[in-house]
């Protein structure tokens, strides 16, 4: 599997990662060449086998249905670039 | 120089039990090696302030009779778990600033039992690598040098992405350190730095408070000077924790009690499918050396087969990149860290992302974007998860035949900043023996086993059964034992 530089794009907006044009055919090359390395995958049979979706073979656990936990509006938002009255006050994110 | 940071951690421990110094004197000790060790680059952040209050309060407790198991013990902590009030960075631009208000549940019990954090390790960027080069804060230089030219400074790496905490116990800045694991991110590292490195049972540590890069192969473990050491760091890191699902709920064993040195009877499974084409003959001759100093104990070398190996590297690269690009995703530039502005709501996500993160975490991301793409989730994920099934199958099989594998930890010793850099794959190689256990969530131990003949460290790896650490550090010990691995690295903190 190769991928061309149109498909990086498409990849890189997928991401949300913005990706100079300048980089894309080098980019291209070194995820045609992980891509190509990864291919191997297909010499080994899989007919049958359940796909693994975790190592630990444990029922997840239960918990009581209460709050356990909160009151702590300062420490939640303070990290925020902006705060106003224990808000986030971000950029419009709903177009 | 000072002795005190020659110590082992059991020493040190002892040391402070029996009164011969203070937690204040050993962490000063340890915060004048941290200074001394800069131009290594092991830490992003140091915190000495800190330090010497916990070990004011330590000594406090050692004379009321509350100290803890680990009381007074400096150690070093990755920059990928979160402390509270200090600065976390997982080595990435897009988090600069960015300071929690809660500790991960590691550190959290580390401090409970005493510890003093000197500072925050460098690491991979959000800890993808094996080489410590990809941090936004530099590279992590190793302490070791091997036989450089004496007209070269050649500069090697520690390996990674546990590059900074391996650095700073292998130079005797801390007792130890803590690492996280994900194909690899503990036992290269400390393979490559001449030190022990424990990566435990999936969901043996709880994962809350670390900075998620792939959550189904995500462990944290500890990063020493000796397999003893390892296991009284393991004790305090490990257990049950309600804040990660996949932790696991049962008993954590006293793990030195583990260190009997009888291994007589015990069964070493030796997979023939690790003898890979062109291993270093250096690397083979150990694996030999290992397989006979474990013989020489009493135990039974068991050849065995696990026939999927060749493909654990590829379904790794197919799974952990998935992980990441889902798990980064919450970088965006809205809530906390970096933001770059843009004329759109996308162009500001675009714009941010591509400040924000460097050229190995932006691969990955785009990688995982691809196969968790429609039209090729089948082809690659889908398939590198049942993939991923017959690889611990195959673990599960050999354990009905052998209670302890053995094998080399990295195919090579380390290599100098700069090398393999060209291609990905190239470098991705290095994980070739450690990411098959990572994939089955089985625990590995990385032990010194000797140097090369560039005098380079060397580590022997040991797997084991689902949540049996305790074989691993007992035959680890032995291990330990026979090849008396005393070399010190070329630059020590305070001797250069």
């Amino acid at each position: 599997m190769s991928l061309d530089k149109a498909t990086v794009a498409k990849i890189a907006h997928l991401a949300r990662i913005k990706v100079p044009e300048a980089d894309q055919d080098h980019l291209a090359q070194e995820l045609s060449a992980i891509l190509a390395f990864v291919a191997q995958l297909d010499e080994v049979d899989t007919e049958g086998v359940a796909p693994m979706t975790s190592v630990v073979e444990h029922a997840l656990r239960w918990r009581d249905d209460v709050i356990d936990d909160g009151g702590n509006v300062e420490r939640v938002v303070s990290n925020a670039p902006e705060q106003v009255a224990g808000f986030y006050v971000v950029p419009k994110v709903v177009e | 120089m000072s002795e005190l940071t020659q110590l082992t951690l059991a020493a040190a421990l002892k040391g402070l039990d029996r009164g011969d110094f203070t937690a204040a004197e050993l962490t000063e000790s340890h915060i004048a090696a941290v200074a001394a060790a800069r131009p290594l680059n092991a830490f992003i952040t140091e915190t000495f302030d800190r330090a010497r209050q916990q070990a004011t309060a330590s000594d406090a407790r050692r004379v009321q009779g509350t100290a803890g198991p680990l009381d007074g013990a400096p150690l070093a902590i990755k920059d990928l778990f979160c402390t509270e009030g200090v600065q976390t960075t997982a080595g990435s631009a897009i988090l600069k600033g960015f300071v929690p208000t809660y500790e991960s549940t590691v550190t959290a019990r580390l401090f409970r039992d005493g510890a003093v954090m000197l500072g925050k390790a460098n690491l991979d960027e959000f800890a993808m690598g094996s080489s410590n080069i990809t941090s936004h804060y530099g590279p992590v230089i190793s302490p070791w040098t091997g036989k450089a030219p004496a007209d070269a400074v050649r500069k090697l790496v520690p390996g990674g992405s546990s590059g900074g905490s391996a650095a700073a116990v292998a130079a005797r800045c801390a007792l130890g350190a803590t690492g996280t694991d994900t194909g690899g991110s503990i036992r290269q590292p400390a393979a490559f730095t001449g030190i022990v490195g424990l990566k435990p049972t999936y969901g043996r540590c709880s994962r809350w408070g670390i900075i998620a890069f792939a959550s189904s192969l995500d462990q944290a473990g500890p990063m020493t000077r000796t397999v003893e050491d390892a296991a009284i760091m393991l004790r305090s890191m490990a257990g049950y924790d309600p804040k990660d699902s996949t932790s696991v709920d049962r008993p954590v064993p006293d793990y030195a009690a583990a260190l009997t040195g009888d291994i007589r009877g015990l069964r070493v499974g030796i997979p023939a499918e690790y003898r890979v084409d062109g291993t270093d003959p250096e690397i083979a001759a150990l694996w030999q050396q290992g397989i006979d100093w474990l013989r020489a104990a009493g135990a039974e070398p068991v050849d065995i087969h696990l026939p999927h190996t060749k493909y654990a590297l590829p379904t790794y690269y197919i799974v952990a990149p998935a992980e990441c690009s889902s798990n980064l995703s919450r970088y965006d530039g809205v809530r906390f860290g970096v933001r770059v502005p843009g004329d759109s709501l996308a162009e500001m996500y675009e714009n941010t992302r591509a400040a924000g993160f460097g050229a190995e975490v932006r691969r990955r991301i785009l990688i995982g974007t691809y196969v968790l793409s429609a039209g090729y989730y089948d082809a690659y994920y889908l398939k590198a998860q049942k993939v991923r099934t017959r690889i611990a199958e195959d673990f599960r099989r050999a354990f009905e035949q052998c209670d302890v594998i053995l094998t080399p930890t990295a195919p090579s010793a380390a290599f100098a900043i700069g090398e393999r850099m060209d291609d990905p794959v190239t470098m991705y190689l290095n994980d070739v023996f450690t990411v098959p256990a990572s994939l089955a969530g089985l625990p590995g131990l990385s032990v010194p086993a000797g140097l090369s003949s560039k005098a380079l460290p060397l580590g022997l790896q040991l797997i084991g059964r689902p949540f049996d650490e305790e074989t691993l550090i007992r035959v680890g010990g032995v291990l330990e034992t026979a090849a008396g691995f005393h070399t010190r690295p070329p630059f020590i903190a305070g001797e250069v």
